[in-house]
Parts: structure tokens; C-alpha cells; sequence
């Protein structure tokens, strides 16, 4: 017998509070966040340490461990992301939790060294903690402001269905293109020829494709002065140049959407490195 | 040859070959008539390398001939094997046309002139039925066939494609596919548009033709047949076109007419009605029999048995049991009293209403498809709000249902032989209170296949069905103090009304008087403001409508409509004020609901003046998510494509949630103001894909979801049934390495859905191949924390939604940041 419990859990489910990690639970974590900024702004003025604030006081040893035990939380997200467990836990619920708390790390991080950098292993790790956390911040900018682009510009079509439109249109252009000359058909086929999956990451990133062989093609065909058939290749590659924008801003919000994770994940890898050596140094000179 | 055989087997399946093998081993003189060249077309025709699956496993095999799970080569080998053993006498390439005469001289006549004289006759054809034949001059050449098997083998030729479906498409596009094969190929379509076939298709097919690969020619007809032209009928004249080959794929008969043109009859009117059968299989004509899919039993070991059983019948075997015999009185053996299976058939049938004019071949086949239980006094059958599609019947004792959902002791009987639980069966919906033994009691819980397949075989079981229906529905719409007896007049002059999707019910500024209660299906509220008609409203299964302009005689304020394919229930309004008048608390019911809705209204109304573009959006939307099916879904997983960044981490917990393959495609489906309903599963209220699954594989779960359990047989019927493609066909992977060892080693593919190349081959490496079946999703139902997808999504676009919860204005328009 189906438990009238799991009945309601599931009615709640389905009534579901539609809202986005940032506004998770009314902002949940980025109130717990704050609360603990200013906990820890208010003391660091308030308690006087001598001679003066930095990570070896027992003040410091304080905000040193909360630091430790929130990165390592922080990592855990790659882990909890992947690892689809039974139970009740929601990754936007961790993601909110994580940015917040990730950001609460400014200040936690920071009033831990007292303002104490230097070059040396322990401002490496406070470095990196804030490299992680700055790229962070970029994607969750990204992360709030893209998806509505990627959106419009998929125009309801799947990424299989772009490449498969293009082809159809190659197809079209190939068997269009048989009547022309010899110098234009040559256009044609270096820019059937070019690979578009083969960008760099600076094309990927800007959507610029100065090399764009399709677009030299086209203006191998100047209105004007064309016969039928240059006529009906110049529509289709305009009409190939058009699918391909499309794939390109896909590819280009695709890249913003992931680039910053190509240093967020290896810097936290970097930084946990960093903070072994750091703790391991503090207890070793002690 | 003698000149009359015992008995004449019409159709090689496996019910015909299990007949003719038990007749051969009697030694009875018989003869099995094929249409094709070959044993058992139907399974001929699965896929290469198909596993056929041998359902239901309880059930044994009582046949002459060997059957076990396995390749479709390897049973169709051993049956021609067997066959050939057992010295049956087989002729192939004979079609029956027809059957005359009377039972000990029956005339079997075939195509081409032919005749057979046999004292019986078996019919055992099954139902795939006969392709639609050219109806033109020249339609009997040889240049014409009804099926393409292989695409890839025909060169140089003119072929023409007659059909506009799927199937027709399908083979001029492989035809066309390779240039090499150099076909010039066309394809005929009576109408100007292809509307019967796959979008994904008839873009195919646009495609070849902007190509010119294909000659797609619309409006047309083939005229006449000659050797090597087809002379075509257009729009603009005839015209004659080269022809080498005509591939005709204008769909198919079903049997039925030639079966009843043989003098048998079928149970109902029903598309979905079979033969009148008695338990020795013989119909309404005496002498013919009819066994197998075509008797309604479409398993293969059903179809063996059954042909083994027909000639012990006709052999004058009187005591044979049916050998689904032990699987009864497996069932029965939970009930009191120690009574033998014909026995308890016998107290079911007479005691039950609706079952009273059942056989019993037709009760043992109800009861195959049911579950009989004992409750002690006052235990639990169900509990309110469970979902449930079966229907229950009380075979004897008693039951109470609970009235209010607070009070437990408010309750109203429902006595021996009547049936309860049937609004779940009809609406889809959950169930709308707690029944409990009112004393010892022992119902019998018909699936919903069972008690859909009664409803629609047995006339005047559906009516009384459909009247009890409409009866508690009222009484549990309208809440505690009205008594069956109130709703009487209602009930009597209630007429059941069908509403296609999209057709209006009641028109905004009618003057009509009636009341309407949803009883499958669900409705869209709309109203006209400005030049476009606004939503105001979605009304599931189970709700009324109508009450406003009855109760103050004013004009309809809005317009109902359909929005999917619905069956409502019309009541003179008239009758429903008298009702009122008499029942003060029913009053005050309908006014405060109706308030309440003029609240809504009102509310809608009023944004549409200040937020014009807001309620146009909200309207939009709602509109869009009707037609993509939320409608009749019960519970859709949609996207927020304002939060959504691609990372298909939804996808890749589907799959590592579910032997490793993931039920939804994140990408493919419709979009509208950036909600995105993706091609997964919508818990349909009635969901298409049950309609047709041999083993019966697929139910409704305990959570509400519809899901395929492992009986599936692989057969695919599902996949084609179901409107919005969220079936696969794929057969389980096998087990990746440890998340551990990915994140650690990079060992194996990591997380989501491996690659196909990547299961097969490690399937094949590992020698773990599984047959392919139907996958779709389950919900997570049983997975603690609920559907994974929505768990997984890391920024909130995932969500899960009822339709009745989600299409409210407050929920569509609210802006996510
Ligand atoms: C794709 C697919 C997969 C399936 N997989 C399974 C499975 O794995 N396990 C399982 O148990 N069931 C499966 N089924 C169901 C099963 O195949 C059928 O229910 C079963 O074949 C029915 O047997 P039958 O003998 O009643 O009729 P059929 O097998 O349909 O045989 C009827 C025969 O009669 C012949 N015939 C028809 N009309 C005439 C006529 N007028 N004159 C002479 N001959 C005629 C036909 O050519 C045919 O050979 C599957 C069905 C499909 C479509
Ligand atoms: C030192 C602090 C931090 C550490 C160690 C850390 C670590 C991580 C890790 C390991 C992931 C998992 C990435 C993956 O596997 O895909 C992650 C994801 C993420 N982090 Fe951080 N992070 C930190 C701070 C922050 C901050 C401050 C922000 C934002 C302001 C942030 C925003 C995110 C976001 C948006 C994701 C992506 C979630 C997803 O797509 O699943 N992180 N972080
Ligand atoms: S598989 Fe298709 S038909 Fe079946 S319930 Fe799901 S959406 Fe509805
Ligand atoms: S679940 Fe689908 S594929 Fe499996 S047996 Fe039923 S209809 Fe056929
Ligand atoms: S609810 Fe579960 S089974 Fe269904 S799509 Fe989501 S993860 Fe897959």
C-alpha cells in the first residue's frame, strides 16, 4: 500500500517551487552567508590578538579550519554531482549552498592570513583559493545570463539537427555547384571542404571565424552579375553560411558556458595541494 | 488426398502449427493451409537475430512441437524441423478466401480457384491481416508488391511507391538512399499533404525531393497498371510514367471482415472486440474454431497451447483442462472455502453483475488478467489518494468507503456483486476515498486491460459500468449529505457525450443550460478578450463545468474546449436545480466553487487591461503546453531553458540511475518562451502505450508511473504507439566501472550513458548481450529522494509538474531568476 506520506512528498514535488539555485529556499544560503561575513568582520576588529592578527593566533587558527573544512566541502560538489545516490538531496540545493559559501570564503580566507601575503606557500594557497573563487564568480555570471541566448538560439532544434541541416544543405549545394566554372566550383568546394568543428579556442570563444571559407565562397558570388545556376549556389551558401552562425553562437555560448571550469576544477586540485603544504609547513616551523 | 479431411488448419502461426502437429501425432487426417511460402509468417517477419521471449513463464507448454526462448532463426529452424518430423500435412502458398457449408462438410476455398472439403475447420491467422491491395486496372500484375524487406537490392529500376504513411516513405527514402543503385524512384500521395506520417519523415522526404532524388507527386492516383508503365490520375489530367515495380503500402485489413464473412461473430462492435467463443474455442458457427492471436490470446505459448487443445477438443477429449488450469488455482488457493477452479469461476460469474452473461473461456481469460483477494473485517483495499487503474468486484461480503476523508467513521456500503474503484479506471485519477471490509469479503481486482477489454466486449457490462460511474463520481464530487437516491434523476437523463481534442463543449455567450462533469480526458477554459482567446483555466478529469450560467440563467461567460480527446457527461440543468433547491449544503457548494472560479477569472481578466503582453504570455504558454501533451499527462518533466546551461547532468542521472541507460533526451522536443518539454515520459492519465502490449508489461505504478515491467517481450508496439517518442528499444548494458575508478584511473567511459560502441563492445567482450526491449521512464519510482533528473539539475531548470498544479497564471508567468 502505497503510503499516503510518500503521497504528499510527491504532490509537493510536483507543485514544485520553480526557481533557480541562486533563489533557492529564499536565498537561503547567501542570508547564512552573509550572517557569517559579518560574524567574522565584527570578531576579527573585536578580538584583540597579539601581537596582531594573523594565521598563527588562535583566532586565526579559527577561521584557518572553518577555511579548510568549507573548501574541502566546496571540492566535494564534483563528487556529489556525479555520484547519483539515493536520499533526498537536490545538487541545485548544494550549488546554492556552494556559491554562497564559496564567496563567504573572501572574507573568511582573508581575515584568516590578517593581511599577512607574502611570497611564500601560504599566500600561494590564498591565491589560488581566490583564483577559484574569481572564476567562480565568472560562472555564475555566465551561468545566470546565458542559458536564455543558448535558448533562443537553438531555435527549437537539437545539436544533431544543426549539423544534420547543414549537411542537407551541403548536399544541395554540392549537386547545385556541378554546372559552374572552374574557379568557382573551386570556392565551393574548399568551403564545403573546411571542417567547422576544427576552431580554436579563441574562435570558439568569440564566434570570429576570420577564415571562414564559406564566407570567402560567397563573396566569390557579387550580386549582380551571376547566371542561374551561380544564382541558386550563392543562395545556398547563404543559406549554409546562416546555418552555420547558428552552430557557431551554439558552440560559442557552449564555451562560455564551460571555459571557466577548465581552471575552476584544476586550480581547486592546485589549491588542496597548496593547503596540505601550507598546513603541513605551519605545523612543521611551529 | 482424401476427399475430406477431419479438420483443415487455416494459418500457419504457432496456433496453427501446434494444432497440425497434435492432429498429425493423433493421427487425425488434417491439412495446414498457409498464405505465404513459409511456416508462421508473423514471426517471419520480426527482425534478423530477434529474441523471442517465452511469456508468461508460469504458464507450461502443452504442445507436439518445441518452443524455448531464443533467436527468431533458431525457433523458426526447429519449427520447420518439427513440422517436417511429425509428417504434418502442409500447403504453402495458399490463401482461404473463403468458408461455406456446415460443420462435418465444411468448403475451404482458395485463392486461385481451389477447393478443400474438411469436417472442421481451425482458424488460426492471427491479426496482422491483409495489405490493402491496388483497386485499379492491372492491380493482379507481378510488378506489384506489398512489402520491401531489403531496399539495398534493386538497381537500375523505375519504382513507384504507392502510400503516404510512414511505411510508404520509409521505402522510397532507403530505395533512394544510395546513388549507386541508380533507381529513379517516386512516390504517390492521394492528398496534397502527408498527414499521417512522421514529421521527422515527411522532412526526410521534402528533402530528397528539393534533392531530386525522389519524384514526390501529390494529388495523385495510380489509374492503371501495365508490364512496364503506371498510368497516374493528377489533379491536371492523366499522365503515364515508366514503371518497373510498384511497392504498395496503403496499410492493412484487419481479419475480421473475412472472418465474420465466414459466419462468425464478434463479441461488440468494438475495434478492439474478438470472436464469441466457447471454452472448447468453436464459434458462433459450429464446426470452426478460431485459436491463437485472432482469439485474443496474442503470446506464443497461449497460441501453442491453444492449438494443442482445439483438436483434444474436436478428438472428443472432454476432461482436458485448460493448461493455464494450475495458474488458477494458484490464485484461488489464497481464498477461503477449498473450492476447485470451475467452482470459483462459477461464484465469480454469478455473483458479480457484470460478469453474468461472461463464458467460461471468457472468464478464465478475465481471471488470468485479475487478482483475487480476502479481507478480513474492516482491512484496508485501498487507501485515498493511491493511485489505481484496476476496478474491483465484490464476489462476496461487503465493503465500506469512507466519506470523509477526516472522519473515519462516515461511511456508505457497497454491496455483494457491485464493483468500486471504477473512476480509476475510467478518469485515470487517483482514488477518491479509503474503502475498507465492511466483513469478510473477497473481491476480484481486474487490471485495467481486463476490465477495459470486459467494458468493450461485453455491451452491457460497459453500461453498467459507465452508470455507477456517473452515480459515485456525483456523489464524491459534491461531497458528504447527497445520497444515491438524490442523484437518481441526474444519473437517469446523464448522457455520455465524446469530445474530440479541440472541439468546443460549451461556447462563450451560448444560451444553452446544461452541466458537464470531465469523466476522461481533461478540459481548457477560454475566453475572448480583444481579438485572441485567452486561457483562463485547465480542468482535469473529475471536475464539472457549466454550473455558472445554470445556476444565475445568465449566458455562457467562457468557452470549454478539449484539450485532448475526452468523454464528458451532460446533465440538464434543470435537473441539477431541482437538485440544489432540495439540498441546501450542495447550494452552497457549487456557489462558493463557483466564486471561486469567477475569482480566477476575474483576476486574469483584470491583468489582461494592466499586463497585456503577461496574460498574452501565460495564455501562449498554457496553450503550448497542452499541445504537447501535458493535457493528459499526470506528472512531465519540463525545462527552463532561462536556467538551463546544457550540462546534461539530467540526462547522465537517468541513466546512472537506471541500469545505464537514460530515459529522456534532454535536447530534442518543443520549446515555447523558453519552457522546453523534452522528450520524455508524461505519465499519460491514459497512456497510448498500454494500448497494445502483448504480455501486458505495461502498468501503472505505485507512485502513479507508468512503467514496463520485465515481462516485455520486445515486440516494440509501445514505441510505435506512443505519441511523444519517449520509448526506446535497447537491450541493458553491461556494469561500468566505479565512479572511484573513473575519477581516480579514468577507467571506464564515466558518468551518464556509455556510448553504443562502447556497450556493445564491452558486452560483446564480456559475452553479457541482452535481448533489446522497451525502455522508457518509471518516475525513479522506489528510488528514495524521487526522479534523479530533477535532483541532478544544478541550477533549478529540471522541474516536475502536474498539469492541474503548473498551468495556473501565478506559475507561468512568475519570472525565475
Ligand atoms: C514484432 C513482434 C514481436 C513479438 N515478439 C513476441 C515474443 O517475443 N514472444 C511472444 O510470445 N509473442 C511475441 N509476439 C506476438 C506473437 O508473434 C503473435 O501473437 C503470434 O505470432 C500469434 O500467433 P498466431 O498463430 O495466432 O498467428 P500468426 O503468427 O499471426 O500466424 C498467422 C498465419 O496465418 C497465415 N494466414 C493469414 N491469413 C491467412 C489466410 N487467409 N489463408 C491462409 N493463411 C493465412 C499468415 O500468413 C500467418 O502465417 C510478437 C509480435 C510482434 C509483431
Ligand atoms: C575555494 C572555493 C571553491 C572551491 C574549492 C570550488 C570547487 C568547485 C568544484 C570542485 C566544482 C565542481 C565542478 C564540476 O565537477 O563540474 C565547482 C563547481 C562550481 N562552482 Fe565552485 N568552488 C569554489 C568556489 C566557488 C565560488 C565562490 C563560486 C561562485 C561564486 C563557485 C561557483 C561554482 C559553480 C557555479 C559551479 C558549477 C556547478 C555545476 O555546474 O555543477 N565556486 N566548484
Ligand atoms: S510512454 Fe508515452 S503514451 Fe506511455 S505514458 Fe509515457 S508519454 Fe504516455
Ligand atoms: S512493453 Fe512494449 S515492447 Fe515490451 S511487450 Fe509491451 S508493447 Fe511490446
Ligand atoms: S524521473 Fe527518473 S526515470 Fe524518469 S527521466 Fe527522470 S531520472 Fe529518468
Amino acid at each position: 500500500m502505497a503510503s499516503s506520506a510518500d503521497f504528499e512528498q510527491a504532490e509537493k514535488r510536483r507543485d514544485t517551487d520553480h526557481e533557480s539555485f541562486l533563489s533557492h529556499k529564499r536565498m537561503r544560503w547567501l542570508k547564512i552567508s552573509v550572517a557569517l561575513c559579518l560574524i567574522v568582520i565584527t570578531s576579527y576588529f573585536l578580538v584583540d590578538v597579539e601581537p596582531r592578527h594573523n594565521g598563527g593566533t588562535w583566532y586565526g587558527y579559527t577561521l584557518g579550519t572553518i577555511g579548510v573544512i568549507l573548501i574541502i566541502w566546496l571540492s566535494l560538489l564534483g563528487i556529489r554531482k556525479r555520484n547519483i545516490t539515493e536520499g533526498k538531496w537536490s545538487l541545485k540545493a548544494w550549488t546554492s549552498a556552494h556559491v554562497y559559501l564559496g564567496l563567504a570564503l573572501v572574507v573568511i580566507g582573508t581575515m584568516h592570513t590578517g593581511f599577512q601575503l607574502g611570497w611564500n606557500v601560504h599566500t600561494l594557497a590564498w591565491a589560488l583559493m581566490m583564483l577559484v573563487i574569481v572564476t567562480g564568480i565568472y560562472g555564475v555570471v555566465v551561468y545566470a545570463t546565458l542559458p536564455r541566448s543558448l535558448s533562443i538560439n537553438m531555435r527549437e532544434m537539437t545539436r544533431a539537427q544543426m549539423v544534420e541541416g547543414l549537411a542537407a544543405i551541403d548536399r544541395q549545394i554540392a549537386a547545385a555547384a556541378q554546372p559552374l566554372g572552374r574557379k568557382e566550383a573551386d570556392v565551393v568546394i574548399a568551403a564545403l571542404e573546411q571542417d567547422v568543428f576544427r576552431a580554436g579556442l579563441l574562435a570558439r570563444l568569440t564566434g570570429k571565424y576570420p577564415r571562414c571559407k564559406t564566407k570567402r565562397a560567397i563573396k566569390a558570388f557579387p550580386a549582380g552579375s551571376l547566371n542561374k545556376a551561380e544564382e541558386k549556389v550563392s543562395t545556398l551558401l547563404a543559406r549554409r553560411n546562416s546555418q552555420l552562425s547558428q552552430i557557431r553562437r551554439h558552440m560559442r555560448y557552449k564555451a562560455l558556458l564551460e571555459i571557466w571550469l577548465f581552471i575552476h576544477i584544476p586550480a581547486t586540485i592546485a589549491l588542496i595541494a597548496a593547503l596540505a603544504a601550507h598546513i603541513v609547513s605551519v605545523f612543521y616551523y611551529w | 488426398m482424401p476427399d475430406q479431411y477431419r479438420v483443415a488448419i487455416v494459418g500457419s502461426g504457432p496456433a496453427g502449427l501446434s494444432a497440425a502437429a497434435r492432429a498429425a501425432a493423433l493421427g487425425m487426417p488434417h491439412i495446414l493451409i498457409e498464405k505465404t511460402d513459409h511456416l508462421s509468417d508473423t514471426i517471419f517477419k520480426y527482425q534478423k537475430g530477434k529474441h523471442v521471449m517465452a511469456t508468461p513463464s508460469n504458464l507450461v507448454l502443452r504442445s507436439d512441437i518445441d518452443f524455448e526462448a531464443g533467436k527468431r532463426e533458431h525457433i523458426l529452424g526447429t519449427w520447420d524441423t518439427q513440422i517436417g518430423e511429425h509428417k504434418v500435412n502442409v500447403r504453402l502458398n495458399a490463401e482461404v478466401t473463403g468458408i461455406t457449408g456446415e460443420t462435418g462438410h465444411f468448403t475451404i476455398e482458395l485463392k486461385g480457384g481451389d477447393t478443400i472439403q474438411a469436417e472442421a475447420v481451425v482458424m488460426a491467422i492471427g491479426t496482422q491481416g491483409n495489405p490493402n491491395r491496388l483497386r485499379c486496372p492491372g492491380a493482379d500484375l507481378p510488378l506489384i508488391q506489398y512489402q520491401l524487406d531489403d531496399p539495398g537490392e534493386y538497381f537500375d529500376e523505375h519504382i513507384t511507391v504507392v502510400g503516404s504513411g510512414d511505411a510508404g516513405i520509409e521505402n522510397a527514402l532507403g530505395l533512394a538512399a544510395d546513388p549507386k543503385q541508380n533507381n529513379t524512384v517516386s512516390i504517390l500521395n492521394r492528398r496534397a499533404e502527408f498527414a499521417r506520417a512522421k514529421p521527422a519523415n515527411v522532412a526526410l522526404l521534402e528533402e530528397a525531393e528539393r534533392e531530386g532524388r525522389i519524384s514526390v507527386r501529390r494529388e495523385t492516383n495510380p489509374a492503371e497498371v501495365r508490364a512496364n508503365e503506371l498510368v497516374l490520375e493528377t489533379r491536371d489530367g492523366t499522365e503515364v510514367i515508366k514503371c518497373d515495380r510498384i511497392i504498395a503500402r496503403t496499410g492493412s485489413q484487419p481479419p475480421r471482415g473475412f472472418v465474420e464473412d465466414c459466419g462468425i461473430e464478434f463479441t461488440s462492435e468494438e475495434r478492439s472486440a474478438f470472436p464469441k467463443l466457447t471454452p472448447s474455442f468453436e464459434t458462433t458457427k459450429n464446426g470452426i474454431h478460431v485459436i491463437g492471436a485472432l482469439a485474443g490470446y496474442p503470446l506464443i505459448k497461449h497460441c501453442m497451447n491453444q492449438g494443442y487443445d482445439v483438436i483434444e477438443f474436436l478428438n472428443g477429449n472432454a476432461d482436458l483442462k485448460p493448461a493455464d488450469e494450475p495458474i488458477l488455482a494458484e490464485k484461488f488457493a489464497a481464498l477461503p472455502g477449498n473450492r476447485s477452479v470451475d467452482e470459483w469461476l462459477e461464484i465469480f460469474r454469478a455473483n458479480i453483475v457484470i460478469l453474468g452473461e461472461l463464458s467460461p473461456l471468457q472468464m478464465r481469460e478475465l481471471l488470468l488478467d485479475s487478482d483475487v483477494a480476502a479481507f478480513d473485517s474492516g482491512d484496508v483495499i485501498f487507501v485515498r489518494n493511491d493511485p489505481g487503474s484496476s476496478m474491483f468486484c465484490i464476489a462476496e461480503g461487503s465493503v465500506l468507503v469512507e466519506t470523509d476523508p477526516d472522519d473515519r467513521s462516515a461511511t456508505v456500503p457497497i454491496e455483494q456483486g457491485s464493483i468500486f474503484g471504477e473512476v480509476g479506471l475510467i478518469s485515470g485519477r487517483r482514488r477518491g476515498s479509503t474503502i475498507r471490509a465492511g466483513e469478510p469479503t473477497i473481491t476480484l481486482e481486474l487490471s485495467r486491460t481486463a476490465a477495459l477489454k470486459l467494458i468493450a466486449t461485453v455491451p452491457s457490462a460497459g453500461r453498467a459500468v459507465n452508470r455507477i460511474t456517473i452515480e459515485r463520481q456525483l456523489l464524491q464530487m459534491f461531497g458528504s449529505g447527497l445520497t444515491k437516491e438524490d442523484v437518481s434523476e441526474l444519473v437517469e437523463a446523464a448522457e455520455m457525450v465524446e469530445v474530440r481534442a479541440g472541439e468546443n463543449v460549451v461556447e462563450e455567450g451560448g444560451e444553452d443550460k446544461d452541466i458537464f462533469v470531465i469523466q476522461q480526458g481533461s478540459m481548457i477554459v477560454e475566453k475572448s478578450l480583444g481579438e485572441k482567446p485567452i486561457f483562463l483555466s485547465y480542468l482535469p478529469a473529475g471536475s464539472y463545468f457549466g454550473e455558472m450560467a445554470v445556476i444565475d440563467g445568465s449566458a455562457r461567460t467562457a468557452t470549454v474546449k478539449a484539450a485532448i480527446k475526452s468523454e464528458v457527461v451532460k446533465f440538464p440543468g434543470d435537473a441539477f436545480l431541482r437538485l440544489m433547491e432540495k439540498k441546501p449544503a450542495l447550494r452552497e457548494r457549487a456557489l462558493s466553487d463557483m466564486a471561486a472560479r469567477r475569482q480566477v477569472n476575474a483576476f486574469v481578466e483584470e491583468r489582461k487591461e494592466s499586463f497585456s503582453g503577461a496574460v498574452d504570455m501565460y495564455s501562449e504558454t498554457a496553450k503550448f503546453l497542452v499541445d504537447n501533451g501535458i493535457g493528459e499527462a499526470t506528472d512531465v518533466l519540463l525545462i527552463d531553458e532561462t536556467l538551463c546551461v546544457g550540462c546534461d547532468n539530467c540526462e547522465k542521472a537517468c541513466a546512472d540511475s537506471h541500469d545505464g541507460l537514460s530515459r529522456l533526451d534532454r535536447e530534442a522536443g518543443r520549446t515555447y518562451a523558453h519552457l522546453h518539454v523534452p522528450t520524455s515520459c508524461r505519465h499519460c492519465e491514459h497512456p497510448h502505450c498500454m494500448a497494445d502490449c502483448p504480455p501486458n508489461a505495461i502498468q501503472r505504478g505505485a507512485d502513479g508511473e507508468v512503467f514496463i515491467d520485465e515481462t516485455c517481450i520486445g515486440c516494440g508496439n509501445c514505441q510505435r504507439n506512443c505519441p511523444y517518442d519517449v520509448i526506446r528499444m535497447d537491450s541493458v548494458p553491461p556494469k561500468k566501472p566505479s565512479l572511484l575508478s573513473w575519477l581516480l584511473f579514468g577507467a571506464g567511459p564515466g558518468p551518464g550513458e556509455a556510448s553504443y560502441d562502447w556497450r556493445k563492445k564491452t558486452a560483446e567482450k564480456r559475452g553479457t548481450e541482452q535481448a533489446k526491449l522497451a525502455i522508457k521512464c518509471d518516475m525513479c519510482a522506489g528510488i528514495d529522494g524521487g526522479p534523479a533528473c530533477v535532483r541532478a539539475c544544478p541550477t533549478g531548470a529540471a522541474i516536475r509538474v502536474a498539469p492541474e498544479k503548473f498551468l495556473t497564471f501565478t506559475k507561468l508567468v512568475e519570472d525565475v531568476e
